[in-house]
């Protein structure tokens, strides 16, 4: 299990590296200067501890060799800040464009999706991996380059100091310090379940929080804000505890190896002192010797955060992966045709279809549809009758059989030339974020005002239109924010109707609609209509009862076929449904 | 950001004693650099080995109380700040749950539940940061001053220069960039918005072949994204190096004063290396502060964005309830409603009264008001203008408790709890029995599919009741509004999912209970309501006709036309 998740984890890695490469010249470049910051900073202490050996005491000082180093300070100084900046530059560089191609292609990977993955992940739980996590990888990767190398250099480039300066002491840092590693490991050891517990706790809250605010208007309809509070309290307080458990107990990492550290300290000054006063040591490299404690045991605090870091990163980069490596739609043929001069002439032959393979949705279905036929499906709810519309938009593939457009089976035509042929408005409306006419344009984005126009007067949504504010230079939000339901549909309609498709797909694309405005529009559809193949998914019995065939289906089956006055002479399922209308 | 550190209350003493014992522990660490100090001037120059080792037990013992002060603080600080976000999560819950409609409708409910939970996050690990560090490092900054006069007046002078030149870097670069990573949150938002609407849209955008104009537009928003955080980037990066070169500069600037001061024979060798040494404690600190100032940054803004939310008032004040009624029904007067955006009223003049017992039908066309109008009775709106009585008293003189629980809602959505089917029913009444339950589940024509599933009235609900199908979950939502034996029940819309037949069985339920509630019906189907006692017809928020369906086909030419669309060829 632990080598299963290692392995993955050195995969993921893999391909970060596969990003980074790319950018190799900043790497490199930002491995060189982090050597020569890293370099300089140690220098600096050396020079320190030799000029207060310049420094003796009353009337001993050497002025000159301590100007002399002074100069040289000056200088190393300036080395080591300039290579500071460029390297903090080429590391910010470095990350974000990395993030930025990983989410670029993140995105375009989506837009490559079956329909099946969307259908089946929850939008928020992508739209995370691409912001939150890609975030999050950047965070880490950021911190990785800039505290990693330096850590990791310092650390090495302290111990080649010491040794050259005085091999005893730095053996007594070399013993000591492994300590504090030790420490920080036991601490994050113990911590790892109470952040664990924390992070549930969280997500219990978090779940409790999205139903009761999402649902608030019913929470207040039935009074139920004391129970919704008390069971908002009862987490909030368990959450408390166990965050009080987790920040505490991680907060002892720091104090913790701070302590061994000082111990180093006192090791180096120990060892150090005597030393000296055994004349093998000046006072000068005693002073260069403490500075080097201190920047030695740093880093490796340092490093034990950054490798948590780290690993929250590549956890981010697998989720990120993941979904760019998802299986993309089947690609089109090389051959692909391009649908042409559609006449709507529909073949649906033997189709098998199902969203979950152990729940047979559609069986053996077929039908024929003849060029400028209404074809109308009905049935009680989740009996398949949008699954008709995903087939045929080639939103899903059918799993067995086949359909075809004026002979041509949809699998080898280009999915563009496809969807172009139809017109399709959906039951749940939606409208980009944008003016009323970007919307209306969507289609056929050189659409003059005129034609815009003439449009959204066939469908009865011009008046509404120039009531806005703005008129067709409205802007509205994703969710159409102050249109009402119905306006939104009139605005989905008006999109299809500016851009004359052969054929139509209506998905209940009325039901939000008051029958008059319906009426209305239906005339205006049936204008539309006229020649054009159409298939209508609707509740209301009135709007499909010009249909020249209905599609009765149930659970997944068409149990009957044929126009409104033959299903009614049958006197079966269809003649039920409607009678119904005038029960008492 | 400041007025919610009233939710520290009750932690007074943990917030004072955590940067208290923090402090405690830097005084101990800046005594380290004299200590030192001694060593080499007493120890070394005399040569005494005793003396040396001594000091260190003096530095081992000043580390061991570090460490305890050090633990004791940051106990108190993670007391304090996992104290303060628990009740600032609690509060801010409480202040939603009393937001009515109108104020829910402006902030909308994604925003609130990342106000509640990330940004609340934010705000936990500042305070707990602020506790821990900020009152530290200024601290050991100022100490470090300090402690340099004790040792010379002189070469203490470098540091008043360096510790405010260091200040405006500081604060400078953090009041530069804190704009600047707003800007940034802003295009991470608008890169954001741009997938989650390609997700929800996707059937439509692929149904226009709109995939690369989609990836154009976010390649643009996520370049833009990268260059700001970039430049941003590289400001930031100038911290460093610059509070490097000014900290080096001082230690040259020491060791140059250091020299002319012990040629002088006013200072020793010793202490220039503890006058070094503080002018290190110094950058180490800062390092340490640049590092952090993200971290407050952002629960400054977070804190922003929650007390924005403390600063919503509801508009709804709960009436005195004193009055109390008698059973007499429904009554608008007058009535006229103008949402918060609108220009123009979007109901006005509706008047009309409902008996006990009778069944009232709304219809009209979309955005004629219908749903505003039932939104009036429970007060989840309030009127502007003109008066609603129920049971002969003004909704505005109950309380929203006592008024609510009159009445039974099923809204147009369908919204399910997570839990069993039992814990969704029982929000109309909550020691409601099993045979209640299914009495109600019986009315609202949901008894045959609750009894076929295994677990009856046991039957888990997923979040939002995403396991049943719609016209099951409406079924459910009428099922629960009927529990409580409402006086008054509305049915805004509700049989939008059924097919005919359940929606016609369900109205002759409703018709044949013993206590018969009021009814108010919102439909688009003329079958729905046509058998109403009184039908309503709305246009445009005002009446546009009054009366049974047969006085309505006579005299209302809008219901002429609603009822002719619908059943125009068999009236023929």
């Amino acid at each position: 299990m632990v080598k299963k998740a290692d392995s993955r984890q050195k995969a993921t890695l893999r391909k970060v590296l596969r990003y980074i490469r790319r950018y190799w010249l900043y790497l490199s470049l930002s491995i060189v200067l982090a050597a020569v910051t890293v370099a300089a900073t140690l220098y600096i202490p050396l020079l320190t501890g030799q000029a207060i050996d310049f420094i003796i005491g009353k009337d001993a000082v050497n002025f000159v060799g301590v100007f002399g180093i002074l100069k040289k300070m000056a200088v190393v100084i300036a080395l080591t800040a300039l290579a500071q900046w460029v390297m903090n530059t080429c590391n910010n560089k470095m990350t974000f464009q990395i993030v930025r191609d990983i989410r670029d292609e993140a995105f375009a990977h989506i837009q490559k999706l079956p329909l099946k993955y969307m259908d089946s992940h929850p939008s928020g739980e992508i739209v995370s991996r691409v912001i939150a996590d890609a975030d999050q990888f950047a965070d880490g990767l950021l911190m990785g380059f800039t505290q990693f190398f330096i850590g990791v250099i310092t650390i090495l480039g302290t111990l080649g100091f010491m040794l050259s300066v005085n091999a005893g002491i730095t053996l007594v840092v070399l013993l000591v310090t492994p300590v504090s590693l030790i420490v920080a490991a036991f601490i994050a050891r113990k911590t790892f379940h109470m952040f664990k517990l924390q992070s549930e706790t969280r997500g219990e809250q978090t779940a409790l929080i999205e139903e009761m605010v999402g649902g608030q208007k019913v929470v207040q309809a039935f009074c139920h804000e004391r129970q919704a509070q008390e069971k908002f309290d009862e987490i909030n307080e368990r959450l408390k505890d166990c965050s009080l458990k987790a920040v505490f107990f991680s907060s002892l990492t720091n104090p913790s190896t701070r302590f061994v550290n000082s111990l180093v300290y006192t090791g180096v000054g120990v060892t150090g002192a005597l030393a000296a006063i055994g004349g093998r040591l000046s006072v000068g490299q005693l002073s260069a010797f403490l500075s080097y404690a201190n920047q030695y045991t740093k880093p490796f605090n340092e490093i034990s955060g950054v490798v948590t870091e780290l690993q929250n990163a590549i956890a981010c980069a697998g989720r990120l992966f993941e979904l760019i490596e998802e299986e993309p739609q089947t690609p089109e043929p090389e051959d692909a045709a391009v649908l042409k001069d559609v006449e709507g002439q529909v073949e649906i032959s033997h189709v098998n279809f199902s969203y979950d393979p152990g729940q047979k949705l559609l069986e053996d279905v077929d039908l024929s549809v003849r060029p400028g036929w209404r074809v109308a499906i009905v049935g009680p709810t989740g009996c398949g009758k949008t699954t008709v519309i995903n087939l045929l938009m080639r939103f899903y593939d059918v799993a067995g059989g086949s359909i075809s457009i004026d002979g041509k089976d949809i699998r080898q035509v280009t999915r563009r030339s496809l969807r172009e042929s139809f017109g399709m408005v959906l039951q749940e409306t939606w409208l980009k974020s944008g003016t009323i006419r970007e919307n209306i344009v969507m289609g056929k984005p050189d659409a003059t005002d005129a034609e815009v126009e003439a449009a959204a007067r066939a469908c009865h949504a011009h008046s509404f239109i120039r009531r806005l504010p703005e008129g067709y230079d409205t802007v509205i939000t994703e969710d159409g924010g102050s249109l009402s339901q119905g306006q939104k549909q009139l605005l989905c309609i008006t999109r299809v109707m500016l851009c004359h498709p052969p054929m139509l797909i209506l998905d209940e694309a009325t039901s939000s609609i008051d029958t008059r405005t319906e009426l209305k529009i239906q005339n205006a559809f049936a204008q539309l209509m006229k020649g054009r193949t159409s298939f209508i998914v609707a509740h209301r019995l009135s709007t499909i009862r010009e249909a020249d065939i209905i599609l009765v289906m149930r659970d997944g089956h068409i149990i009957e076929q044929g126009n409104h006055e033959e299903l009614l002479q049958r006197k079966g399922f269809y003649a039920d449904l409607y009678q119904s209308q005038f029960a008492h | 950001m400041k007025k919610l550190l009233i939710y520290l209350k009750g932690y007074e003493k943990e917030t004072v004693l955590a940067p208290l014992f923090k402090m405690l522990e830097a005084i101990f660490e800046l005594f380290v650099p004299l200590v030192m100090a001694a060593v080499i001037d007493t120890g070394i120059g005399r040569g005494d080995r005793s003396y040396v080792v001594r000091m260190c037990l003096v530095l081992v013992a000043l580390g061991v109380i570090g460490l305890v002060c050090s633990i004791t603080a940051q106990f108190y600080a993670a007391k304090a700040a996992t104290g303060f976000s628990a009740k600032l999560r609690r509060e801010l819950f409480a202040h939603i749950q009393s937001l009515s409609y109108r104020e829910m409708d402006a902030v909308g409910a994604s925003t609130l539940i990342t106000r509640m939970t990330s940004d609340v996050n934010q705000i936990q690990s500042g305070v707990n940061l602020v506790l821990r560090l900020f009152l530290r490092s200024p601290f050991i900054v100022f100490g470090a001053m300090v402690m340099a006069f004790t040792v010379d007046v002189k070469a203490a002078l470098i540091f008043v220069v360096t510790i405010p030149l260091l200040s405006i870097v500081v604060f400078g670069l953090m009041l530069y960039t804190m704009p600047l990573y707003r800007r940034v949150q802003g295009a991470l938002d608008k890169i954001l918005s741009i997938t989650r609407e390609n997700l929800n849209g996707v059937r439509v955008l692929r149904a226009f072949h709109k995939e690369e104009e989609e990836e154009a537009a976010f390649r643009e928003s996520n370049e833009a994204l990268t260059i700001l955080q970039k430049f941003v980037g590289r400001i930031s990066g100038l911290m460093n190096p610059v509070t490097y070169v000014i900290v080096n500069g001082a230690v040259t600037a020491l060791i140059y004063t250091g020299a002319l001061q012990v040629s002088a024979g006013i200072l020793t060798q010793g202490e220039v290396v503890a006058l070094v040494n503080y002018m290190s404690q110094i950058l180490v600190e800062l390092v340490k502060l640049a590092n952090l100032i993200i971290t407050v940054t952002k629960a400054v803004a977070c804190g922003n964005r929650v007390q924005s939310i403390f600063e919503i008032q509801t508009t709804l004040a709960n009436g005195p309830d004193i009055r109390k009624g008698s059973s007499a029904g429904v009554e608008f007067s007058q009535v006229g409603m103008t949402y918060e955006d609108g220009a123009s009223e979007a109901l006005s003049d509706i008047t009309f009264t409902a008996k006990p017992g009778d069944t009232i039908g709304i219809i009209g066309g979309t955005g004629s008001g219908k749903t505003t109008l039932v939104n009036l009775i429970p007060r989840f709106y309030e009127a502007t203008r003109g008066k609603i009585l129920v049971d002969g008293v003004d909704v505005k003189e109950y309380s929203l408790q006592t008024l609510r629980k009159k009445i039974g809602i099923v809204p147009q959505k369908a919204v399910l709890f997570a839990g069993t089917i039992a814990d969704n029913l029982r929000w109309g009444k909550e020691d409601a029995r099993e045979e209640e339950l299914w009495q109600a589940l019986a009315v609202a024509q949901a008894e045959d599919f609750v009894r076929q599933k295994e677990k009856g009235l046991d039957s888990s609900v997923a979040q939002g009741g995403r396991n049943f199908s719609g016209g099951q979950r409406q079924r459910l939502t009428i099922a629960r509004a009927l529990v409580g034996n409402p006086e008054i029940l509305i049915l805004d819309d509700s049989a939008s999912a059924l097919d005919f037949a359940t929606d016609a069985r369900l109205r002759q339920a409703l018709r044949k209970l013993p206590d018969k509630p009021i009814v108010f019906i919102v439909s688009q189907r003329t079958s729905s309501i046509m058998h109403a006692d009184t039908i309503l017809v709305l246009e445009d928020g005002q009446t546009a006709g009054m009366g049974s369906h047969e006085e309505l086909l006579e005299n209302c030419q809008v219901y002429q036309e609603i009822y002719q669309s619908q059943f125009r060829k068999e009236e023929a």
